[in-house]
């Protein structure tokens, strides 16, 4: 909130008429509410929302680039890396037409979320909320305590939030095994063998100490495939075999590396993983 | 091993009451020998068979799905096992009684009893055999009913995704406002679709100009949620719009060309269904210029290609080929190979 007065508020939306349709009926329900920008696709959201860092961010769930889920999980991680540092951390409302999994998790959370088609009481409901949280955060936050105490209260509690949403999804079977077609032939991969699986841009890299394989299945539908105990995602892109991690390292900046073994590999670790890695 | 255990012991009771059943047949003919002589062989001999069936076919590996052993093994484990639980039987009885059925005047009345026990143990058997036959039928029967549940389940899943069904819905709702003729030729489109999706028997035909109409209601549909992101061109030539062709066979890879190939692409793109002759067969083409597959990827096919190719199999059988075209810079193309486009394709 830069103009102490007036509170802004991000759309991410890919459908244009879906998000026109939001902006119209937040102007009704939310007069002074500034729309400082609307986005239609995840990476978009991710920079707009670190340049402007509005009050309330609107995402869309489903989003080309990123999901709505995963643009928040990467604002989260950057928001005290740049210029957004120290400041309140947005308000969270997800919008989705069909999700399920992710709905049952919101409601669990306490998380605000918008169902498609947009119902105007649901919505009016929100933005109530919504004044209320933003009027109890400047009373809390008096002139920039937040920056000289260090801590962020309401990025943790978005971290908190995050971590448990991203981790949701739907129960289904685990793997034993990965197929990767290499030329006409697929390679049966032994989950046992695997020691990191990398997201890159259309696939995901399957490391084992010798290998690597590309398969493309995307990370996001492997993850609840695997053995939990066995597997920890440390970042959006990187999912790890715990027992192959030999050390962890802080550096300067505060960011968290991993050193396999078996592997040259260094695996960076996401601010909403980082709680994973404590000295016991 | 493992048994079943309440169901030995039905058999057994079972096997129990015929015993009692053939000691009465035997005391009823021959009233001047003792009841009890009848009985105890009866029930040693019924009992001595009962045991080598019912636990001896647990020994053949060919019986673990039905029950019951295929092959000779079938009548060739009856057979022992009544010659063999008669001799044991007979045994076990004669040890009762202090005497021996082998020699003396006991060797008299074995042809008897051997018959009775034949005839029984026959029986016995059969009626075994064919209650296990049609538990096991029963269970199949079972088994593939719900398969096919599951995957009309899944087929239904598929062509009424609930994401797609919200999200059109929730941009009609906006049009109603702000676009009331759109909005109309919106929901004639989807009204179009749902009929389709949902009336479409999966082993019809009809011709070409009804599928890429019914392509067209699915691309306008989603044309106006994704606005400039999608672009789409529908090529069919006048002199195949008659061809018939599987109803709804574009249709899922259509779908697939938007949801995996478009709808993830930041910048959107193009779909194009073409088509053709080729030869003496029919060429059907879909192209997207989406996200694509890499070379490398999983083994093509999810559930919606993998349909396409089942459906084409079972019209066609080898007649009809589908190819998948990935590993190209931009997006994945599907040809499809169908017979005989000039005699108006005629399926099996």
């Amino acid at each position: 909130m830069n103009d102490r007065n007036v509170p802004t508020a991000l759309i991410a939306e890919d459908e244009p008429l879906l998000a026109s349709a939001l902006k119209k009926a937040l102007a009704v329900a939310w007069p002074e509410l500034d729309i400082v920008a609307m986005v239609g696709d995840g990476p978009s959201a991710v920079t707009q929302a670190l340049a402007l860092a509005p009050d309330v961010l609107f995402l869309d769930i489903r989003m080309p680039g990123l999901s709505g889920l995963d643009a928040a999980s990467e604002i989260a991680d950057d928001w005290e890396a740049g210029p957004t540092a120290g400041k309140p951390f947005p308000a969270l409302v997800f919008v989705t037409a069909y999700d399920q999994y992710a709905v049952q998790a919101f409601e669990a959370r306490a998380v605000d979320y918008l169902l498609k088609p947009l119902q105007e009481p649901r919505l009016r409901q929100t933005v109530a909320r919504l004044q209320q949280a933003l009027a109890s955060r400047a009373m809390a936050e008096p002139g920039n305590s937040a920056a000289a105490s260090g801590a962020n209260p309401s990025l943790e509690q978005a971290l908190e939030h995050l971590r448990h949403l991203v981790s949701v999804a739907a129960p289904v079977a685990r793997l034993s095994v990965l197929q990767a077609s290499v030329g006409n032939v697929i390679r049966v991969v032994p989950v046992d063998e695997v020691l990191l699986l990398e997201a890159a841009d259309k696939y995901v890299r399957v490391l084992t100490a010798q290998h690597e394989y590309l398969i493309r299945t995307p990370l996001r539908e492997l993850l609840p495939q695997l053995d939990g105990t066995q597997f920890w995602q440390v970042h959006r892109a990187h999912v790890v075999r715990v027992q192959a991690i030999d050390t962890v390292t802080r550096d300067e900046a505060g960011k968290l590396w991993l050193q396999l073994r078996g592997r040259p590999e260094r695996v960076a670790v996401s601010r909403l993983h980082a709680h994973l890695f404590k000295a016991m | 091993m493992k048994f079943d255990w309440i169901a030995k012991a039905q058999h057994l009771l079972q096997t129990l009451a015929l015993c009692l059943a053939a000691a009465a047949i035997q005391y009823a003919f021959r009233p001047e020998r003792p009841y009890e002589i009848a009985l105890v062989y009866s029930l040693c001999i019924g009992t001595s068979i009962w045991m080598l069936i019912d636990f001896g076919r647990e020994l053949f590996a060919s019986a673990a799905r039905t029950g019951w052993p295929t092959g000779h093994t079938a009548w060739l484990l009856p057979l022992g096992s009544v010659i063999g639980g008669y001799g044991l039987g007979t045994l076990a009885a004669d040890w009762w009684f202090g005497w021996s059925s082998w020699s003396g005047v006991g060797l008299s009345t074995l042809p008897a009893s051997l018959l009775i026990t034949a005839l029984a143990g026959a029986a016995a058997s059969y009626y075994f055999y064919s209650k296990t036959q049609s538990g096991y039928l029963r269970t199949r029967v079972a088994e593939a009913s719900f398969q096919a549940s599951q995957a009309r389940l899944k087929l239904l899943e598929s062509q009424l995704e609930p994401h797609m069904l919200f999200n059109t819905l929730a941009n009609l709702r906006v049009l109603i406002d702000a676009d009331p003729a759109r909005a109309q030729t919106m929901l004639d489109h989807l009204i179009a679709y749902l009929r389709a999706t949902l009336n479409a028997s999966r082993t019809g035909t009809h011709t070409l100009d009804t599928e890429f109409a019914r392509l067209r209601d699915y691309l306008e549909l989603m044309a106006i949620r994704m606005g400039p992101r999608l672009s789409f061109e529908l090529t069919l030539p006048p002199e195949l719009a008659s061809a018939q062709v599987p109803t709804l066979l574009l249709q899922p890879l259509v779908e697939n060309a938007i949801r995996h190939g478009l709808e993830p692409k930041v910048a959107g793109g193009h779909i194009a269904v073409r088509a053709q002759r080729a030869g003496s067969a029919l060429l059907l083409e879909v192209d997207d210029t989406g996200i694509g597959i890499p070379v490398s990827g999983i083994a093509d096919g999810g559930f919606g290609l993998t349909q396409v190719r089942e459906r084409l199999h079972t019209m066609y059988g080898a007649a009809a080929q589908l190819a998948l075209l990935r590993g190209r810079p931009d997006g994945v193309g599907v040809r499809i190979h169908l017979p005989d486009a000039a005699s108006n394709a005629t399926p099996r």
